[in-house]
């Protein structure tokens, strides 16, 4: 079964975010007041063949590890995505 | 005559210079591509700046996994010389040879500028022939290049003398102003500057040519 999964990488915190940083700047210029802790980070959308849930995520999460992110900076997380047809 | 590899990835840009460095300094440089999975006959290897794979996901992180750094790994791991320059720095950062990671320039700008480097320690096989203290005028050339590292490996860094260089004022927001990095034993080092842009003052700093010197001269000294 094919399970539609997404990887979220953003900085581990404590890790200087100069995208994020520069982003938050900018955004009370636009008129979005209110807006903190703006963080920057990487997002992958993939099909996973897999059994079940836990095992599609299980292997997102190794790859997300081992490829995707660079623990030493980076946290990831996997979570299936929600889409129309998807099986649950 | 000393016989150096540098390692040729796709989208390397610097592996003449880092072969014409070598020449001026009397060795002898031959290509590796990446797809190569044994490196023997070197005395020592080098991994040039650019944007090997295009620097997708991040720079390094594909080049980490191709064929040729498994047997770089074995090399290093037997204590033969390994030069990361740039973009090299950062493929030896991913492949966890050397420790830390290179994260965005603070800023977020590319900068392009000659910087004065600080040598702060001897140990390492690219500044056994400088002095302590000594300061070198280096270009870099880079946008991810900021030394990021958490507070416990950056206390071991100090602690087993692993930081070869340091910038005299710090260009791109790196942690504890390094530049340049080596494994604990000293033969596996990385650094963002170019040393290999530094060989001849007619192109403005000759200072390339001492780091050189030692890293040929550490590969000698191996074998």
């Amino acid at each position: 079964m094919n399970f539609p999964v997404i990887v979220t990488v953003t900085l581990r915190p404590g890790i200087a975010d100069p995208e994020g940083a520069t982003i938050e700047r900018a955004l009370p210029a636009l008129g979005f007041t209110g807006v903190t802790h703006v963080r920057a980070g990487k997002s992958f959308a993939m099909q996973i063949d897999a059994p079940d849930e836990v095992s599609a995520l299980e292997k997102a999460t190794a790859l997300a590890e081992r490829l995707l992110s660079n623990p030493v900076i980076e946290d990831a997380s996997a979570r299936i995505a929600v889409s129309p047809g998807a099986s649950t | 005559m000393i016989r150096i590899g540098v390692v040729v990835f796709p989208g390397s840009n610097c592996e003449y210079d880092a072969a014409a460095a070598v020449s001026a300094m009397g060795g002898e440089a031959d290509f590796i591509w990446h797809s190569e999975t044994s490196i023997t006959g070197f005395d020592g290897v080098i991994l040039p700046g650019g944007f090997a794979h295009g620097d997708y996901l991040r720079p390094g992180a594909l080049a980490r996994f191709s064929p040729v750094m498994e047997a770089v790994a074995a090399f290093a791991n037997e204590g033969g010389p390994v030069l990361g320059i740039c973009n090299g720095f950062q493929v030896l950062t991913e492949a966890g040879l050397l420790p830390g990671a290179l994260q965005k320039n603070a800023g977020l700008t590319f900068v392009c500028e000659p910087t004065t480097l600080i040598v702060a320690s001897t140990r390492s096989v690219l500044t056994r022939a400088a002095t302590k203290g000594q300061e070198l005028v280096i270009p870099i050339n880079h946008f991810s290049g900021a030394y990021t590292c958490d507070d416990e490996t950056l206390r071991s860094l100090e602690a087993n003398d692993q930081i070869a260089l340091r910038y005299k004022n710090n260009p791109n927001g790196s942690r504890g102003d390094i530049a340049g990095v080596s494994n604990i034993a000293g033969n596996v080092v990385g650094l963002m500057p170019h040393p290999e842009r530094a060989m001849t003052t007619l192109l403005g700093s000759a200072d390339g040519r001492v780091l050189l010197e030692g890293f040929l001269h550490s590969s000698v000294a191996a074998h």
